[in-house]
């Protein structure tokens, strides 16, 4: 365990190294997640507006929801899009080779090798978006409460990773999974606005089949105090389930791995 | 340290035919063929023999090398490296091998190798003193020094290629697979790889298995040779009994005092040129003193050489040929 720790210090070590070794390139990175916050801001304020309210929930509230999904959005970008987007990279050239010869469980290594800094002022601005949006609606959390509201940001966390992990791990077969990780993105986007603004069935394929509900209007419902006990427990069963499955389905995905030839 | 029995790998290839109407038909109802790319093959490799892998493109040798690496599922047969069961890939295994390819790199392109090396000691869970010590052994049997902390894509292909050895080579493995560890290099660069890799087998006792398009490679490492042919193993054993069973004649070139015709040579072994004063002959092996005693005696010989066709002609001429 101390060797992953250890590991995961480097990793991130030399990640951040090779990136500030092109400097102008962080500068634009943060100016990019600075707009695209502003951006996604404007696009809530034309449906909720103040005093508006759609689908039961008020501007504030869908603050939340759209705090919680700036947070998802900041992990994807810190974590997820440069790590999952290599494996395809890996494939390709043959690399993966080198992944598969260290002794380290390769998802671990494929998982966070890598770290963009530049979806750090991300999250933190979806939390105080999550902190002011819930003052605002009157919400009063306890210790606990808090705890609840963290454990099922990382549920919504850990289904999102195991989506895309999924299906990165295609790429083993297809190679080109770059159009399979967009369509993902564009299902989270999806997740900025609360569940209950969707016509019904939507609100059915998101709670059930891609569980965009739990990554964002399930924490935000913790939030406000209006969370039912079943669907906390179903979340968390479904981060567990979806990340077994991605799990499994990398061990399988490498029974048929080839190789790219020299 | 390494035993292989019946070791086959087949793939699957879609079969596509060119144009549009191929294309069609490809997307519409896919044909596969099996490829037989390694079929049958046996050996065993001993603790600390050098051992070199021949065969041209597409022979088998580096599906044969992942196999025994781990990273492909044999179709059949058994491989057993270092005790292990390369594919279900052990950490204790993997702890004990590695894998050098001279076309891809595992360091990273941004950053000094040190970084890459600090990252491969967390990894193996080397713990820092040692990592230390090792680096520097190792960086002064590479002759490696602030080669270290400069980024490496500000190295030389001959500087990068030291390093991804040190990096491959800094847990220690007992057995090294490399697979064209020379790519690329000028001549002196690969002499140091070479004299490096000899230096590191004597003191180590390392198990090393290398593949090498470069003959010199071979000659100067291996004392054993597997040649690989369509995905059969054609040769085991030492390079100049391959030579032998390749092309068991002997080359005689003769200089003579003044032209004698083509003819002259009939019942002499086989022509193979003779123009002015030179010519080529080729002997089989027990009538070489003969022959060698007729030329001299019914012509005036200035100069006369027998040789060994040279290996790598012979091999080209074999992978020219198809034919085994």
């Amino acid at each position: 365990m101390r060797r992953y720790f250890k590991s995961l210090r480097r990793f991130w070590g030399t990640a951040v190294a090779s990136q500030l070794e092109y400097q102008l390139n962080v500068v634009i990175e943060l100016v990019a997640v600075g707009l695209s916050l502003l951006g996604s801001l404007f696009m809530l304020s034309l449906f909720f507006g103040p005093g508006r309210a759609l689908g039961g929930w008020s501007w504030h509230e869908a603050l939340i929801v759209q705090g919680f999904y700036t947070v998802l959005d900041g992990m994807a970008s810190t974590w997820l899009r440069p790590n999952l987007s290599s494996i395809v990279t890996h494939v390709r050239e043959g690399t993966l080779d080198f992944v598969l010869l260290k002794p380290i469980d390769s998802q671990f290594w494929l998982s966070l090798r890598t770290i963009s800094p530049a979806g750090l002022p991300e999250i933190a601005l979806g939390l105080l978006l999550v902190i002011w949006g819930g003052h605002q609606a009157g919400a009063s959390l306890s210790p606990g409460g808090i705890a609840v509201v963290l454990l099922m940001l990382l549920a919504g966390g850990l289904i999102l990773y195991s989506l895309w992990f999924l299906i990165a791990a295609t790429s083993i077969w297809f190679v080109k999974t770059w159009n399979a990780t967009e369509v993902l993105r564009a299902v989270l986007a999806s997740g900025r606005y609360p569940v209950a603004a969707y016509p019904a069935p939507l609100r059915l394929l998101f709670t059930l089949v891609i569980p965009v509900a739990f990554l964002t209007t399930v924490p935000a419902e913790v939030v406000l105090g209006r969370a039912s006990t079943p669907m906390l427990w179903l979340g968390l069963g479904l981060a567990v389930g979806f990340f077994v499955a991605a799990r499994q389905f990398w061990f399988y995905a490498l029974r048929h791995y080839t190789s790219a030839s020299s | 340290m390494i035993e292989v029995e019946s070791l086959s790998k087949i793939y699957r290839v879609a079969d596509k035919q060119p144009g549009l109407g191929g294309t069609l038909q490809h997307f519409m109802r896919r044909r596969h063929r099996d490829v037989c790319a390694v079929s049958n093959v046996s050996f065993t490799i001993a603790r600390g023999e050098m051992v070199g892998f021949l065969g041209a493109n597409g022979a088998g040798k580096t599906t044969t090398l992942k196999m025994l690496c781990g990273l492909i599922y044999p179709s059949a047969g058994q491989v057993v490296v270092a005790g292990h069961q390369p594919q279900k890939r052990h950490p204790d295994f993997l702890r004990r091998i590695t894998l050098v390819m001279g076309q891809k790199q595992q360091l990273l392109w941004d950053l000094p190798p040190m970084d890459s090396l600090r990252v491969n000691a967390a990894v193996y869970g080397i713990s820092d003193r040692d990592a230390k010590r090792r680096i520097s052994e190792l960086s002064d049997l590479l002759e490696l020094g602030e080669e270290l902390t400069r980024p490496v894509r500000k190295l030389s292909l001959g500087q990068r290629m030291k390093a991804e050895l040190l990096a491959a080579l800094l847990h220690q493995p007992d057995v090294l697979f490399l697979d064209e560890p020379t790519l690329g290099l000028d001549v002196n660069a690969q002499a140091r790889v070479r004299k490096f890799l000899a230096d590191y087998n004597q003191r180590t006792g390392a198990t090393v298995l290398l593949t090498s398009h470069y003959m010199a490679d071979i000659t100067a490492l291996c004392p054993r040779v597997l040649l690989i042919h369509q995905g059969n193993l054609f040769h085991d054993g030492p390079l100049d009994r391959l030579a032998s069973r390749l092309a068991p004649e002997r080359h005689v070139r003769l200089e003579l005092a003044a032209p004698v015709g083509a003819e002259a040579f009939a019942g002499l072994g086989r022509l193979d040129s003779c123009c002015d004063c030179e010519v080529n002959l080729r002997v089989q092996p027990d009538e070489l003193t003969a022959v060698v005693a007729q030329l001299l005696d019914r012509f005036e010989v200035r100069d006369l050489e027998v040789n060994d066709p040279p290996i790598d002609q012979l091999i080209g001429e074999l992978f020219r040929q198809g034919k085994v």
